[in-house]
């Protein structure tokens, strides 16, 4: 049995084609997926990602436990409402999960984790508090719902659909949230487009969903989600990164501190690691197909393997997320194996698209 | 579901449509133009090549994914439509006027057996 957001029926009147995508049963699109995609390039479009899990820690240890858990350093967040983008790492440097951590208060962190290793997650951050004498609070959020809106228009649209909260959100600077009242809205997105990402109890999903709809915000399904992320070349777990992999292979190296003295769990590991890969991005060449994952990348310092690959609808081109040999560069050229055929691909340094923008051609 | 009831049809979601002169226009369904979703890239046979029943002919790439379209029986392409692979959203438009390839059939009789429009119906699960 699939589980199910706040926002099920609203998706199905809304024509929306729903797979399922980690156990939950979630909307791929509502029509037209590269419509999806322009709405949120060119104007406003939304997207529920109750599926996701808001987990809060509260204790007065949170920060000094965060700044062991985590790969990224929790002592860059110095301003309330701040988020920190990080990884949560095995001993052994794997990729259990990314996250975006934010500083509530001294006392209180939330943590936003994907849907599929929500429980995993959970566990294990347990486990490391168990392991320690301070007392801390981890409390899961299944109450929250999610939903993420996308766009050069997303912010006035917000204000159109939720006003009183304009006064508190405006002032707000990318990558920063803040609590109003029952709702938590954070200036993040997974987009590569300015936006609000809001939290806000499930029983109030559907009336806040549907007035973003009056407002004229377009419903996007991750079918969409998935073509603007990898535009705006930002990873997606599972495919990109997994526990077999670290961050240093996986384009994340700017998430991890190995030159500071602070201790964090896999930095050991990290430190002792010699790396042989590195993510690129790709921009096929020509037509011939479809860049796609698992599709091998032969360079001249060896094979490589295409961890996402799909059709950007802004660049018109297909483009992919690769894991190739170190010592390839922006600029060369490789070949990608397509069914039958070897297609020529540009290695590029993503992101692909920022703000509406082509950054590679 | 669009499943017009002039054309033969497979279980693997192409039509085709009968010319005067005996030839075969083929094409994908709207039910498989739909659990495709957008269409971004289509790769179609060469003009000449001979097929068999069941062969893989042409791709159809959509955003989510890539899927063979297969010759309905054997015979001989003799047409691919440029206009499909210079805009593949066509299909999603409209995919019945959209065509994919022409194919002279090595026996007339063997497009007697294919689906008509209430088999492929019942195929799709809209019976």
């Amino acid at each position: 049995m699939l589980r199910q957001t706040p926002l099920n029926a609203a998706h199905r009147a809304a024509g929306a084609k729903m797979v399922d995508f980690g156990g939950w049963e979630m909307p791929v699109s509502y029509g037209s997926q590269i419509e999806e995609h322009h709405a949120v390039r060119r104007d406003a479009g939304m997207f529920d990602v109750s599926h996701m899990l808001a987990v809060d820690l509260t204790g007065d240890e949170a920060r000094a436990f965060l700044r062991y858990a985590l790969a990224n350093n929790v002592d860059k967040l110095a301003v309330r409402g701040k988020a920190l983008y990080s990884c949560l790492l095995r001993p052994d440097g794997g990729i259990l999960d990314d996250l975006i951590a934010y500083f509530l208060r001294e006392d209180a962190f939330r943590i936003v984790v994907n849907a599929a290793t929500a429980d995993k997650d959970v566990a294990w951050l347990n486990a490391l508090i168990a392991g320690r004498a301070s007392e801390l609070a981890l409390t899961p959020r299944r109450d929250l719902a999610m939903i993420a809106v996308q766009g050069p228009n997303a912010r006035d649209k917000v204000w159109q659909a939720l006003p009183e909260s304009r006064a508190a959100s405006e002032p707000l600077k990318p990558f920063v949230a803040v609590e109003f009242g029952e709702y938590f809205i954070a200036r993040t997105g997974y987009t590569g487009e300015d936006g609000f990402e809001i939290t806000l109890p499930v029983a109030r999903a559907a009336e806040l969903w549907a007035a973003l709809t009056a407002a004229s915000v377009r419903p996007c399904g991750l079918g969409a989600r998935d073509t603007l992320r990898l535009e705006a070349g930002m990873n997606l777990y599972g495919q990109d990164m997994t526990e077999a992999e670290n961050p240093l292979e996986s384009g994340l190296a700017w998430t991890v501190d190995l030159a500071s003295p602070r201790d964090f769990v896999g930095k050991a590991a990290l430190s002792a690691t010699s790396i042989r890969l590195q993510q690129v991005g790709l921009l096929l060449q020509g037509r011939g197909g479809v860049l796609r994952s698992h599709q091998q990348v032969l360079t001249a310092n060896g094979g490589g393997e295409i961890t996402s690959g799909t059709f950007s609808p802004t660049l018109a081109q297909s483009i992919a997320l690769a894991r190739v040999p170190v010592g390839v560069a922006p600029g060369d050229t490789v070949a990608v194996e397509v069914r039958d055929k070897k297609l020529d691909a540009r290695v590029v340094k993503p992101p692909f698209v920022r703000h509406g923008k082509a950054l590679v051609s | 579901m669009n499943v017009p009831a002039n054309l033969k049809y497979t279980d693997s979601h192409e039509w085709i449509r009968t010319e005067p002169d005996g030839t075969l226009t083929i094409g994908i369904t709207d039910h498989a133009q739909e659990a495709l979703g957008d269409l971004v890239f289509i790769e179609l046979p060469a003009v000449g090549r001979t097929v068999k029943a069941g062969e893989a002919v042409a791709i159809v790439e959509s955003v989510k994914a890539a899927s063979d379209v297969y010759a309905p029986v054997a015979g001989e392409v003799t047409g691919a439509n440029t206009e499909v692979v210079d805009a593949p959203e066509k299909v999603n438009a409209d995919a019945y006027t959209h065509w994919l390839y022409k194919l002279k059939p090595a026996s007339a009789a063997d497009v007697g057996k294919l689906l008509d429009a209430a088999a492929y119906t019942k195929v799709i699960g809209e019976a």
